[in-house]
């Protein structure tokens, strides 16, 4: 079979760096759930590496590394972002919420509630991009219609629940927060 | 969380909100990577870009030289210190060497041929570039009829690709063809490769102290008792110094059984690191291409014989079942498949000569469905392909072909008993909830327009509880047999009620249901009761069987945990009748004021939970000598009551129960862009009694979900050369909110005989979508005159069929030999 990859016929492995540059690391400054976080960190550095190896806050998770997923999502400055395709340095100054900063004096928000009333999680492993995705709609549109509820997490994929109870969490949840 | 409120007579069968939500709302759930461990190292795999070449030089020095690189190892290293993993495969298959790390050769794109451990995960990244490998380039094999041509063998040991084959051969074959009214022949049909791909991908921390000799791992496996057996055996360590522990499990859908030969790694490297332990964190490009994909098969040849009525009388065909480069939990596949012979139909001749082969592609694992949704799939096609040819509408063909309600427990060709089902009964049921009538008036006006519209049936099974006894089919020395789960139920120090089982959950909610079956016996409310799930070797309620896989946690597992709870009450019963100085007959389970207790319902005199614990764990003095024997902490093992099956006749029962599953679709295939687009979707369960109804229609949704992403949108494609072209979430384009059709929910109950609750194993769900929108694009299509023998389906396979098929290309036949 001719191909250009069997025709090469030796291939020495990726090209080598010479030497790793040793990078300085930046000061940042992030408040993420209303805490600032002063930290020295590597200009590669993810927010969610950040989040989660720096800040300790596991809750953020990551699933696809290439920013389909949505796992990783957070809000930053009160809009839903991927903490996966951001890098900590470009946040430096932001306010961050993750889902470990939606309780309330240990109680669950209306989205959380809604979202456990409504079997709209299984493995739990997207809930938290999901609640965030989900805050991000709610916020200014507490009745959303279908296709709204449908674009809005779009980038949130789940594969346990196949949506249908996401889709009723949501609508729940919308409910819950006008206090119906 | 709110309390908990029975909706009926029981626990059982109430909607109780799950136990788990808490930790997972609030971002507490604790997933393998969430742990951080002292002195903790980060692993790297290196792998190879090539399908199938061989290693001539792997050079890590610049890689060990690079700061914070604490180790590397290589394939060479991993030999010359273990055994190579177990093979199931008998015969020339048992000469297959796989070693965690690639050694002379690299069988697929992905395959680790060398691991660098360091400081920081990124470090371990850097380091990765750093180590050179020359690799020569050899002749990739990607189709599995190509691969049993031999002509270029991946496993030189073996001698050939083929890693198993048999034949399956029940009533009168030839005789029924004879004999029939009309004889269809298909020549080929196809199912793809695909997988469920968990959110979270594998992750492993494993760590090797070499002064204690002994290995822990925190790990996602979902069936840790098998890993160890295989880790065991490889590193050749006692397996009881291993500790495998498993937490909050971001799916697993049996993709994760396979992740044993990382945990090998990273245990050989934590060695190698002075004990220092060794997180390896998947990334999804490793997931997708090197994890574990389902199982393809393609099916030869194929002759259905049918009588006048329609009846299938007999089935002829060749499978040839490709299990990537390494076989690792097959060939079990080739004999699995078997639980599911006849599908739901009464056919009772037919001979199916199987045969497994090696590919240069990633391995394959047990996938949501695991070897019975390919045959399903397969039979299926040949009940609508049949249905057209001979002019039967495919809901009256299924009709007249299905097992009957009277019939069960039904007893297959190849002596699996049904334990029990209604099939057409739920096609009544899927039929309502459709607007079946109305859908056919819309359908024949848009075929008057001349618009591809379809309506479909797919009617599948998911069979749960394995008799591990079919083993031995494939080999007739495999030193299996039966199936088990194990369970602990105690009352600890201060009365607690705590419940530990063998399982390890991935979203199915076992600490709610557990809960349910022991309030149930004890007559307390589940809030008073704790379940530990979650595997943990030391826990000491683990066969081997534990884990979480193929549809059986609400048989084995609750059986475990319902057989514990009674052993329980037995000893509480004995030890409150001594203190309350009444009969055994005379106490009642319930809650006082004093929480939960036992009452003697002659004198109204009580003890608490507290009380009992009490005099068990801290107060023994006052016990009586004839009560020395209670311990308030009672282990149950579960066991399957099954035989082993006759291995030359491949007779005998594989599975204890046989959930069932009805779906109906209606698609439209648009006439510009070819997207088929689904108008309507229905999915009708049958899994007998629910032990906890919404948890069942969310494992339906989340089946139906899994099923319907397969069919249309997930296919793992590979090149010419081996290359895997979907190993990005990007590329394969797993189901979203986007695309996923609102899916009517429905169900019956038809109670399993052989349970003790009535329950029958669900959740993989026999993948009926796959099925159903193959017969619904089938019913669109035929028209214009394409047969559907592709499991996947989109807009460029449609297209690519109708275009072929215009130009006279079309290489797909089906011929129909009629005799009456």
């Amino acid at each position: 079979m001719p191909h250009a990859a069997l025709e090469e016929k030796k291939w020495k492995g990726p090209i080598s760096m010479p030497e790793t540059e040793i990078v300085e690391k930046v000061a940042i400054n992030i408040k993420v759930n209303g805490k600032a976080y002063p930290r020295q960190v590597e200009p590669r550095l993810l927010l969610v590496e950040f989040l989660r190896e720096t800040c300790d806050l596991t809750g953020t998770h990551v699933g696809c590394d290439t920013t389909y997923c949505g796992a990783c999502t957070v809000l930053m400055n009160g809009l839903a972002i991927k903490s996966c395709t951001v890098f900590a340095v470009q946040a430096d100054g932001s306010e961050i919420t993750t889902v470990e900063g939606l309780e309330k004096d240990g109680k669950l928000d209306p989205i959380q509630r809604a979202f456990g009333d409504s079997y709209g999680l299984q493995c739990g492993y997207c809930t938290p991009g999901l609640l965030l995705s989900t805050h991000q709609l709610l916020a200014h549109n507490p009745e959303p219609s279908e296709k709204e509820i449908r674009k809005a997490i779009g980038g949130n994929t789940c594969r346990c629940t196949g949506y249908m109870n996401v889709f009723k969490a949501i609508r729940q949840a919308g409910l819950n927060m006008k206090g119906v | 969380m709110t309390e908990a409120i029975k909706n009926g007579p029981t626990w059982v069968g109430t909607s109780l909100p799950r136990k788990e939500e808490d930790r997972l709302l609030r971002g507490r759930g604790k997933f393998v990577d969430d742990i951080k461990l002292r002195e903790m190292t980060y692993l790297r795999f290196v792998r190879s870009p090539y399908a199938h070449a061989r290693v001539l030089s792997v050079d890590t020095s610049a890689a060990e030289a690079l700061p914070g690189v604490v180790c590397t190892i290589t394939g060479k290293e991993v030999a010359a210190q273990t055994q190579p993993f177990i093979e199931m495969a008998p015969g020339q298959g048992q000469k297959i060497r796989d070693f965690p790390l690639a050694v002379e050769k690299v069988r697929y794109q992905g395959e680790p041929v060398a691991a660098v451990i360091a400081e920081s995960a990124s470090l371990a990244d850097d380091a990765a570039e750093l180590v050179q490998v020359e690799y020569e380039p050899l002749e990739p094999v990607v189709d599995s009829e190509e691969a049993l041509l031999n002509k270029s063998i991946l496993h030189e040991e073996a001698g050939t690709n083929q890693v198993w084959t048999g034949i399956w051969e029940f009533g009168e074959v030839e005789k029924a063809f004879q004999e029939a009214a009309y004889v269809v022949k298909i020549d080929r049909m196809h199912f793809h490769r695909f997988s469920s791909t968990p959110l979270e991908t594998n992750v492993v921390i494993g760590q090797w102290e070499p002064k204690e000799d002994r290995i822990q791992y925190w790990c996602n496996n979902s069936f840790p008792s098998f890993a160890i057996q295989f880790i065991a055996a490889h590193l050749m360590v006692h397996i009881d110094r291993i500790r495998a522990q498993t937490s909050d499990i971001g799916g697993s859908f049996g993709i994760k059984i396979t992740s044993y030969p990382q945990m090998a790694v990273c245990a050989l490297a934590s060695k190698k690191a002075g004990g220092r332990p060794v997180k390896w964190v998947e990334t999804r490009s490793e997931h997708m291409t090197a994890s574990a994909h389902g199982n393809e098969r393609t099916f030869r040849d194929t002759r259905v014989a049918l009588d006048k009525n329609g009846e299938i009388t007999a089935i002829a065909s060749r499978h040839i079942d490709d299990c990537g480069a390494y076989p690792r939990y097959e060939p079990l596949g080739c004999v699995i498949y078997s639980q599911v012979f006849c599908g739901t139909y009464r056919f009772k001749n037919a001979r199916i000569e199987f045969t497994q082969t090696v590919s240069n592609k990633c391995p394959v694992g047990p996938n949501r469905g695991y070897s019975r949704m390919q045959h399903l799939w397969f039979l299926e096609r040949i009940v609508d392909i049949c249905a057209h040819e001979i002019g039967i509408a495919p809901d009256e063909m299924r009709l007249r072909n299905y097992i009957r309600p009277e019939e069960f427990p039904y007893t297959t060709p190849n002596g699996c008993v049904y334990d029990s089902g209604n099939y057409p009964k739920m096609l009544e049921v899927a039929k309502d909830l459709i607007g079946w009538d109305a859908w056919q008036k819309k359908r024949a006006e848009a075929r008057r327009e001349g618009r591809m519209f379809g309506i479909g049936i797919g009617t599948t099974l998911d069979s749960g509880t394995n008799n591990f006894g079919q083993s031995q089919i494939v080999d007739p020395n495999a030193p299996f047999s039966g199936n088990s789960q194990g369970a602990n139920c105690k009352l600890d120090i201060y009365g607690e009620v705590v419940v530990a089982v063998g399982s390890c959950p991935q979203g199915q909610g076992h600490e709610t249901v557990a809960a349910q079956v022991v309030a149930d016996v004890l007559n307390i409310s589940p809030d008073m009761i704790t379940v530990r799930t979650g595997f943990d070797t030391e826990r000491n309620v683990h066969t081997g069987m534990s884990g979480t896989y193929a549809s059986q946690f609400v048989v084995s597992g609750l059986s475990a945990v319902h057989g514990a709870a009674q052993k329980l009450k037995a000893e509480m019963k004995r030890l409150a009748a001594f203190v309350l100085k009444t009969s055994e007959d005379d106490l009642e389970f319930g809650t006082g004021g004093m929480g939960p207790e036992v009452k003697a319902k002659s004198t109204g005199k009580s003890i608490n939970y507290w009380g009992l614990a009490n005099i068990v764990n801290v107060n023994s003095a006052v016990l009586s000598p004839e009560l020395q024997d209670v311990t308030l902490n009672c282990r149950y093992i579960w066991r399957a009551n099954f035989k082993v099956p006759d291995k030359e006749k491949k007779y005998g029962n594989l599975t204890l129960t046989y959930s069932s599953q009805l779906h109906i679709a209606v698609i439209e295939v648009d006439r510009d862009t070819f997207v088929p687009k689904i108008l309507d979707y229905v999915a009708v369960e049958d899994c007998g009694v629910a032990i906890n109804p919404r948890i069942v229609e969310g494992q339906v949704y989340g089946a139906t979900a899994h099923a319907i992403g397969a069919a249309l949108m997930e296919n793992c494609v590979y090149d010419a050369v081996g290359n895997m072209l979907t190993s990005t979430f990007s590329d394969y384009t797993p189901i979203t909110s986007m695309n996923i059709p609102n899916i009517k929910y429905g169900h019956i109950s038809t109670p399993s005989p052989f349970t003790y609750s009535g329950a029958k194993g669900m959740g993989e769900g026999g993948a009926g979508p796959i099925h159903t929108i193959s017969a619904t694009l089938q019913d669109a299509l035929f028209g214009q005159g394409i047969f559907i023998n592709e499991s996947f389906n989109n807009a460029n396979s449609i297209f690519r069929s109708l275009k072929y098929r215009e130009g006279g290309q079309l290489a797909q036949s089906v011929t129909l030999e009629k005799r009456v």
